[in-house]
């Protein structure tokens, strides 16, 4: 390889500078890995102090949970991301198939719609299905007055509060975190493989089973790691629907008891099976090739749909979005309605959207940067340190979020007070509090929960990225850095909008970081929505849920749309 | 220049520390009580002092937000549910003494500190809902729900929840370790379902015939009742009975709302002016009309919705010793599986 370089340095006529390179590489190295190092430090800050705290507890507390509390709860927990590990990874994989290889009337409607599940918080969800299907609610009553039953008692359908109901939920609504990812390996990267798969002679599902899904494995990995991260450290919905998962027990601890060192040490101890579990998925995948041609990436030539076969095309890939978004949605429009022709239109709602695009939008853009540097570290840095550090970067989305707020509260503190000394000694006086209780503390947190969701996709694109483009890259006598802003960065584009939607979505719908660091006087969407539903009157706060939808949904749009124009592209000859 | 730059610095410093306060006089409330039950108190204190009242609902953690802010935080009230909540912050060094002659004279002694560091603000009972084709249940009892001519008729949220844990901890105190396990046992041997949703399920699962009986929020059958939930929580309201339970020779359980003044009140003056108008005849109104909560001021009106539910007569226990017992109350209840 660098033979080769210089070869080519050689050639064009210029001296080989092997020397200076020598010099200059290191340093390039050192900035970069101390880059890396900020970053890690900077995620790494809240789990330091919750290690802190949970230093601070004496561990009686663990008979007591092993005794009476764990059993179940890792039992519950296990099922839970089993139920909806499967569901997620069906419906996901099942609906990137669907839209990448086939040809069907209102196939473009379907592509986007599929994604809008994961506009809708999750236990507003929940709420929402409780009330539709609830014994005396609309559901219920319909089918016991059509069937001729007179009481509730006379015909109950199976409780939706209860681990299955869960699950179900849980899935329906997670699953675009896997069809995601996975429809842009479909679309980039896997057609000429599917295509060869096809020419051989292979049934449609034998090309699915034997090539597309082995190929997908990353992508639907990721997006399945990311679906079970948030099914784990969902709070919301779980403990509604009386489902006793660990991270309710951590809030338990935490809240009831008054025991934030109890609740660190559960949380610390989950956080650890969530690494070995990803870190067994990655070894299990270790040595596979993912990656495709040096060709430019097109569009898989799609199977055309005629007649019942594409209508009932359409009718399944509408049964996710249909459970996950449509019916809790129109329910949700429906109260939202009644409540403003009741008490009228929110007056706080306008600077709500605001405040709450302001802070996503900040925190998405540096997500979306950091991502895809984060995810392109290991090409440019050399050793073990640097990526190391890089992985670690991505540990904040694997606990709960309130938790990891609370971690980041004494790392703000401390950060302050540093500030407050620097500033003291400078001015001889400093400003309130910059970090605790700002903007600022918002964007960060939301930095540290989300950058694995950036950095997650960014790799499965760059992943996909055939060694064959930045070795030549190299070759041409570019650096590394350079190769990587002329070569991987344009290709892996489409990769860093989809996670940076991922996280736009992500931190629109943040619910306890935003509630525990935002400054006095600021709502975001979901904290006025939270606001009521926590009062009991969520009803009245169906209007931020719906603008919740609608503002995680624009960049649903320009996604697809970015996503079409580069289908035209790629369709001319 | 250099000057210069350093001025720009500082300039932009003190607009970023200042972005969102106002001039005027100003106090700073950090709650855990909902936007919607507080906004129409503050609302009528800015309007009447003219002070602003800046806000921040935080819902958990509020103990560990104040206390990583420190010296240089901005809180000056801190508001909470729970007296176990209330007790934490004087626990954790997070509220100040405060003496204040209206104070004392609005709050019966049993529901403040004796050395002003907490104040109770309102309160809640714990009430049973149940169907309205039981038969007279003149009397019901805390203790009797265990019975087991329950079974499979008793309805409750997580026992986890802090209003369930509370009443546990209450329990605790009045009958020890031993009877609060036995009970717990007898309570979960009667539930129609595993513990979920919250406490207007109750009633709405009453309605759907799950269940006979569950244990409530008294404020909630105001709201239902009210129409201010929507017609359909109207229904669930109007088609319950509502009870006020006792304990076995005593009364019944009460828990509150209340506030401190922060250790670190940058505006302690305006949070003390702030809690003596929250005990005002004019506050404790809106409190008992807009959110079905019971005044702590003796006299203070009591919404007709929640008088109608007859004569509330408050158990004796200290509030202190029930806090106490919170963490005993939620590990007995792990002990037991209630919500498993």
């Amino acid at each position: 390889m660098t033979g080769a370089a210089t070869a080519l340095d050689a050639e064009d006529g210029t001296l080989p500078r092997a020397a200076g390179r020598t010099a200059r590489v290191p340093l390039r190295t050192l900035a970069w890995t101390l880059g890396a190092l900020a970053l890690a430090v900077l995620v790494l800050s809240p789990i330091a102090s919750l290690v802190l705290a949970a230093a601070q507890g004496d561990g009686t507390l663990w008979p007591h949970l092993l005794a009476h509390v764990l059993p179940q709860a890792v039992a519950e927990t296990g099922l839970l991301l089993a139920g909806v590990g499967v569901l997620v990874v069906v419906l996901g994989t099942g609906a990137a198939w669907l839209v990448s290889a086939y040809a069907f009337p209102g196939r473009r409607w379907l592509e986007a719609a599929l994604l809008l599940p994961m506009a809708v918080p999750t236990y507003i969800v929940a709420y929402a299905y409780l009330d539709l299907l609830h014994p005396i609610g609309p559901v219920q009553t319909a089918l016991r007055e059509a069937l001729g039953y007179a009481r509730p008692r006379d015909f109950v359908l199976p409780e939706l509060r209860s681990l299955p109901g869960c699950i179900l939920l849980l899935g329906f609504v997670l699953y675009p975190y896997v069809y995601l990812p996975t429809r842009a390996l479909f679309l980039m990267q896997a057609a000429n493989l599917i295509e060869a798969g096809r020419m051989l002679g292979r049934t449609p599902s034998s090309v699915f089973l034997r090539v597309a899904l082995p190929l997908a494995r990353p992508a639907i990995a990721l997006g399945a790691s990311l679906a079970l991260m948030e099914a784990l450290n969902d709070i919301g919905a779980a403990e509604f629907l009386g489902v006793r998962t660990l991270t309710v027990q951590v809030y338990a601890t935490w809240v009831n008891r008054s025991d934030l060192a109890g609740a660190a040490q559960i949380a610390l101890v989950m956080l650890v099976a969530v690494l070995a579990l990803v870190a067994v998925e990655r070894r299990a995948r270790r040595g596979r090739g993912f990656s495709g041609t040096a060709q430019r990436p097109r569009d898989l030539a799609r199977r055309r749909l005629r007649g019942w076969r594409a209508a009932s095309a359409l009718a399944l890939g509408l049964v996710p979005v249909a459970i996950g978004f449509l019916i809790p949605a129109s329910y949700l429009l429906r109260a939202a309605i009644a409540r403003i022709t009741r008490v009228g239109w929110p007056a706080s709602i306008l600077p709500e959207i605001g405040q709450t695009v302001l802070y996503a939008g900040l925190a998405t853009a540096l997500a979306a940067g950091l991502g895809f540097l984060v995810a392109a570290g290991p090409r440019l840095l050399p050793g073990r340190l640097g990526p190391g550090l890089l992985r670690l970067t991505g540990l904040g989305y694997a606990l709960p979020g309130a938790i990891l707020a609370i971690g980041l509260l004494a790392p703000l503190a401390w950060a302050d007070m540093a500030l407050s000394e620097a500033l003291t000694r400078l001015f001889g006086s400093a400003p309130a509090l910059i970090g605790l209780g700002t903007g600022g503390a918002l964007v960060i947190a939301y930095l540290i929960r989300f950058l694995a969701v950036a950095t997650g996709t960014c790799e499965a694109g760059l992943a996909r990225i055939p060694e064959s483009l930045p070795d030549a890259g190299r070759m041409l006598g570019r650096g590394p850095a350079a190769t990587l802003a002329r070569v991987q960065w344009p290709l892996a584009r489409p990769a860093v909008l989809s996670g940076a939607l991922l996280v736009f979505v992500d931190c629109v719908k943040e619910l306890p970081a935003t509630l525990l660091l935002r400054p006095l006087n600021v709502e975001t969407l979901a904290t006025h929505l939270y606001g009521e539903a926590a009062r009991g009157t969520y009803e009245d706060g169906t209007v931020a849920a719906l603008l919740i939808v609608l503002v995680g949904l624009v960049p649903v749009l320009v996604l697809m749309r970015l996503g079409t124009r580069r289908e035209a592209a790629t369709a001319r000859p | 220049m250099r000057a210069g730059i350093k001025g720009i610095a500082w300039l932009g410093l003190a607009a970023w520390a200042t972005i969102g306060t106002a001039l005027a006089a100003e106090v700073n409330l950090y709650t855990t009580r909902e936007p919607g039950l507080i906004k129409p108190l503050l609302d009528a204190y800015t309007a009447r002092t003219g002070t602003t009242v800046n806000t921040v609902f935080v819902e958990k953690g509020l103990a560990e937000r104040v206390a990583a802010e420190g010296a240089r935080g901005k809180a000056d009230v801190l508001m909470t549910v729970d007296i176990g909540n209330l007790i934490e912050l004087v626990d954790r060094d997070l509220a100040q003494a405060v003496r204040s002659p209206t104070l004392e004279a609005a709050i019966p002694a049993t529901l403040r500190d004796a050395d002003g560091r907490w104040f109770a603000l309102s309160m809640r009972a714990r009430v049973a809902y149940a169907a309205k084709d039981l038969k007279d249940q003149k009397g019901l009892t805390y203790e009797s729900l265990a019975d087991p001519s329950w079974k499979g008729g008793l309805c409750l949220r997580s026992g986890q929840h802090p209003y369930n844990t509370a009443l546990v901890a209450h329990y605790l105190v009045r009958h020890g370790a031993e009877a609060t396990e036995t009970w717990l046992k007898g309570l979960k041997a009667n539930l129609a379902r595993k513990p979920a949703g919250g406490d207007r399920d109750v009633a709405r699962d009453i309605l759907a015939d799950t269940c006979k009986i569950g244990l409530a929020n008294s404020y909630y059958v105001g709201l239902m009742r009210s129409g201010k939930g929507g017609p359909e929580q109207k229904t669930w309201g109007d088609g319950i009975g509502v009870l006020l339970p006792t304990f076995l020779g005593g009364g019944t359980h009460v828990n509150v709302s209340g506030a401190v003044v922060a250790k670190t009140a940058p505006n302690r003056d305006e949070a003390v002016k702030l809690l003596e108008y929250l005990v005002s005849n004019e506050a404790q109104g809106l409190y008992a009309q807009g959110n079905y909560e019971y005044p702590v001021k003796a006299g203070a009106p009591v919404d007709p919705l929640l008088a109608d539910l007859g004569p509330l007569t408050i158990d004796t226990t200290p509030l202190v010793e029930i806090a106490r017992n919170r963490k005993a109350a939620s590990l007995l209840l792990d002990k037991v599986g209630f919500d498993n």
